[in-house]
């Protein structure tokens, strides 16, 4: 069975609740309670501090190539929010001019090519993250080259972002390699996906090029379960619907590129999940002033802790109530994901990095069989039967790769199954060799996984849990990152065949889909 | 209440409760990546130069720790030509926190030949050996450091942990990829991680924060009068280092610094920011890159943050 879709509900009309301390009444309200108080009195306020002390952060990855014009868009974003700084341009005219072009010639791909090797071959190797900000947000941006044999660095720019930049000529359509970013996209559950139509220009600003393309790639999405897609007609180039509205697109009346960054929602609702506190470290002050002080101490992954909470912890399965949510800045009565605190418990338990708390009653899934979606990051081809560590939340386990039983083709989006037999007590982990792998995975592949677990751990579905159910393979040997992955069913299994047996529908049920 | 609330609001979801401002959100990542560091390592140190990157640095490790004390010591790679306000901010810093400090002097690294002065006198560059020589000797595992991708383009692409091979070199192409929150500091003995807790962070965003925070910053942040004379587009001051030479004439300005590094190469610039409001405003109305108005070492040659990276530099 594939996954069922997901249906992202908007926040519109949810009901809010204000908090006089976290919730100012527009975005860009004066904040008095999170603003300086620093300055000296009298003192001007500092340039937008208060608006810049309300502003949100978001997270985007991009993909693709100079081709499609990718570069020339992050120079845009950058340029245009004024992010471009005088000796940054003055440098990549330089190296314009070394290039041979025209002089007063910039290219403004260059200002996103970091590394000696990637401005000789002209070329984006590595994820290179990018800073801007306007006056309502403030913008980290993934930059990942778009080519086959980088998957493992789209995967690693859409792992963390909120929102997803897919990049069409208007002149091409929606070609192999935009399937393969919005793949990846869905995959790692990016939220939302703008896809930017460029170089309107070259079209004459065509209303109906710009509808095809748009229908193509909804159709296309879709299938793909991406929840939130927004089509904007740009042209990098130019400028058009960038930053600025077009007057060149009179038929289009959505927002600007931009507009769509400031205002598309960041909170994606994590605030409502249940709660998920994986434990970093144990805080045990031993001082005279807090000698039996014990905190545990972790980033909320999602949902919200409050005071007089009961809580699980995970594995032992103990539980407790919450007696304080402490920060240097003073008690909480309540935090909700993406807040770093630290959690007092009414019982002395035994609590110990890599633990998670939950709430107490709420159903989980605790198991030694973690089954998945991996992406290979590795040059090492996966060898079945080897022994791994699986690093997931704060935990490292021992492990056994059981089993690699499909493979995903990022391209054709189409799913390969392959002889699902588990040979744990067949193959020779000792024989890296490929020969001893005919089902491995190699760098950039994309299969589903069965991964033995030496104790029982939190196994959450990636598609409810982003923060909790993702997890690396680690070579024990050097330490080296060989995967990441993504618990339960993910946009694989929706794509798969029907296997010939049940025997799949066992855990997708176990996961509690 | 929600009715006008919604009518006004273009982004319903900037109004929930459990929103986290952009400072929060960086503030509570960068204390994730410590509190990791402080789960996974044994040995972990906090570079600590005094200046205004390392200081906010520390003040995000006491926030990780509290009501505990910093699990870590200081390392302050001297180059012997410091500004005497910095110095001064640092020990007053450690004494204050009780923090455990450790110096690694250039001038040592001089004395018994490791390493030998530069003919322009500047220093930064000599930091390299002297800071190894101490991730070894000490035998850190961790070594936390206030770069911040936003800097440098070379810098752009690195990670939060990244992986030191035993000469403490960076491979740009052997870097792990770095998925979600999952920072993986595994490495063999000898080896160390670099790790970057503001990697995500803007000059502008540490600035606001320092603002937000009433973090107190050595006084050469702000402005004040000071003898200084120009090279090479900069005003330098001057100092046992070797400047000015004779055709260079001083003069007396009212500068700040943005950066603070070694005095030979790090400049002053023209300013009349004496609060940190007023600073934020004139960072903000920069058209310069902090690194671009006030570093020597950066201005060499397109890649020399990234060649000094590879050698094993901060």
């Amino acid at each position: 069975m594939a996954a069922a879709p997901t249906t992202r509900t908007t926040d519109e009309t949810r009901p809010v609740t204000t908090s006089p301390a976290l919730s100012p009444t527009t975005p860009t309200a004066t904040s008095t309670t999170t603003a300086t108080t620093t300055a000296p009195a009298g003192a001007p306020l500092s340039d937008g501090a208060a608006a810049h002390a309300a502003r949100e952060l978001l997270r985007l990855a991009t993909a693709g190539s100079v081709d499609d014009g990718k570069s020339t868009l992050i120079g845009r974003l950058l340029y245009d929010t004024k992010s471009v700084l005088a000796d940054q341009l003055s440098a990549v005219e330089r190296a314009t001019a070394a290039r041979g072009a025209a002089e007063g010639e910039v290219d403004l791909a260059l200002l996103t090519d970091g590394l000696r090797a990637e401005r000789e071959q002209g070329i984006t190797i590595d994820v290179a993250y990018r800073y801007f900000s306007t006056a309502r947000r403030a913008f980290v941006l993934a930059d990942t080259p778009g080519h086959v044999q980088y998957t493992r660095n789209m995967v690693t720019g859409a792992s963390t972002a909120q929102l997803a930049i897919v990049l069409v000529d208007a002149r091409k359509g929606v070609l192999e390699q935009t399937r393969r970013h919005a793949t990846v996209a869905a995959l790692l559950g990016v939220p939302h996906v703008l896809l930017a139509v460029n170089k309107m220009d070259l079209v004459d600003f065509d209303e109906a090029v710009f509808r095809s393309i748009a229908e193509d790639f909804s159709a296309y999405a879709a299938g793909l379960g991406l929840p939130d897609v927004l089509a904007v007609p740009v042209s990098a180039l130019a400028g058009d619907n960038v930053v600025d509205r077009s007057t060149r697109t009179p038929w289009y009346d959505g927002p600007t590129l931009l507009e769509h960054l400031e205002t598309v929602p960041v909170s994606d609702a994590r605030a409502d999940d249940d709660l998920r506190l994986p434990v970093q470290v144990v805080i045990r002050p031993r001082t005279a002033e807090h000698p039996d002080y014990r905190g545990y101490a972790g980033r909320i992954a999602s949902g919200t802790v409050r005071v007089g909470d009961a809580l699980t912890v995970l594995p032992s399965g103990k539980t407790s109530v919450v007696t304080g949510i402490d920060t240097f800045d003073g008690p909480l009565d309540e935090a909700s994901a993406g807040r770093s605190v630290t959690v007092r418990l009414a019982d002395e338990l035994d609590v110990s990095r890599g633990d998670v708390l939950v709430p107490t009653g709420t159903p989980v899934t605790l198991g030694q069989d973690l089954v998945g979606t991996v992406c290979w990051l590795s040059e090492r081809r996966s060898v079945l039967g080897s022994r791994l560590l699986v690093r997931i939340g704060t935990r490292t386990v021992r492990a056994l790769l059981r089993e690699v039983d499909a493979r995903l083709d990022v391209d054709t989006q189409t799913v390969e199954l392959l002889s699902g037999v588990d040979t744990l007590h067949q193959v020779d982990a000792t024989d890296t060799s490929s020969d001893a792998a005919p089902s491995g995975l190699g760098l950039n592949a994309i299969g589903r996984v069965r991964v033995r677990l030496a104790e029982p751990v939190l196994l959450d579905d990636y598609a409810r849990h982003r923060g909790t159910g993702a997890f690396l393979l680690v070579d024990p040997a050097d330490g080296s990152t060989l995967a990441a992955g993504m618990v339960g069913p993910t946009l694989l299994d929706r794509l798969a065949p029907e296997p010939e047996d049940s025997s799949d529908a066992d855990w997708l049920a176990g996961a509690g889909i | 209440m929600t009715t006008t609330l919604g009518a006004t609001s273009p982004t319903p979801a900037a109004l929930s409760p459990s929103r986290l401002t952009q400072l929060d959100a960086l503030e509570s990542e960068s204390i994730h990546v410590m509190r990791e560091v402080a789960g996974e390592f044994e040995r972990p140190v906090l570079l600590f130069s005094g200046g205004k990157d390392s200081i906010v640095m520390l003040h995000l490790a006491r926030k990780a720790f509290w009501p505990a004390a910093v699990p870590f010591a200081l390392l302050h790679v001297d180059t012997g030509h410091n500004f005497p306000e910095v110095i001064e901010y640092r020990d007053a810093t450690v004494e204050r926190y009780g923090l455990r400090l450790v110096v690694a002097h250039v001038q040592d690294a001089i004395d018994d030949g490791r390493v030998s002065e530069r003919p322009d006198g500047s220093r930064n560059p000599l930091q390299t050996v002297p800071l190894l020589d101490a991730i070894t000797s000490n035998r850190f595992d961790a070594v936390f450091g206030g770069g911040r991708r936003d800097e440098e383009k070379a810098r752009a692409k690195e990670r939060v942990f990244s992986l030191r091979d035993e000469f403490g070199q960076w491979d740009p192409r052997r870097q792990r990829p770095e998925l979600w929150d999952l920072y993986n500091g595994r490495h063999k003995p000898g080896e160390h991680v670099r790790v970057f807790p503001l990697s995500n962070w803007t000059e502008l965003d540490v600035w606001r924060y320092i603002e937000r925070e009433g973090i107190e910053l050595p006084s050469i942040y702000y402005a004040h009068t000071r003898e200084v004379f120009a090279r090479d587009g900069m005003w330098l001051a001057p100092g046992e280092w070797g400047g000015p030479r004779d055709d260079e004439r001083l003069e007396t300005r009212t500068v700040r610094y943005r950066t603070v590094g070694d005095m030979s190469c790090t400049g002053a610039v023209d300013s009349t920011a004496t609060t940190v409001a007023e600073v934020i405003a004139e960072v903000a109305a920069s058209r310069l890159t902090e690194r671009g108005a006030t570093r020597a070492d950066d201005r060499a040659s397109e890649a020399a943050m990234e060649d000094r990276k590879r050698e094993g530099y901060f």
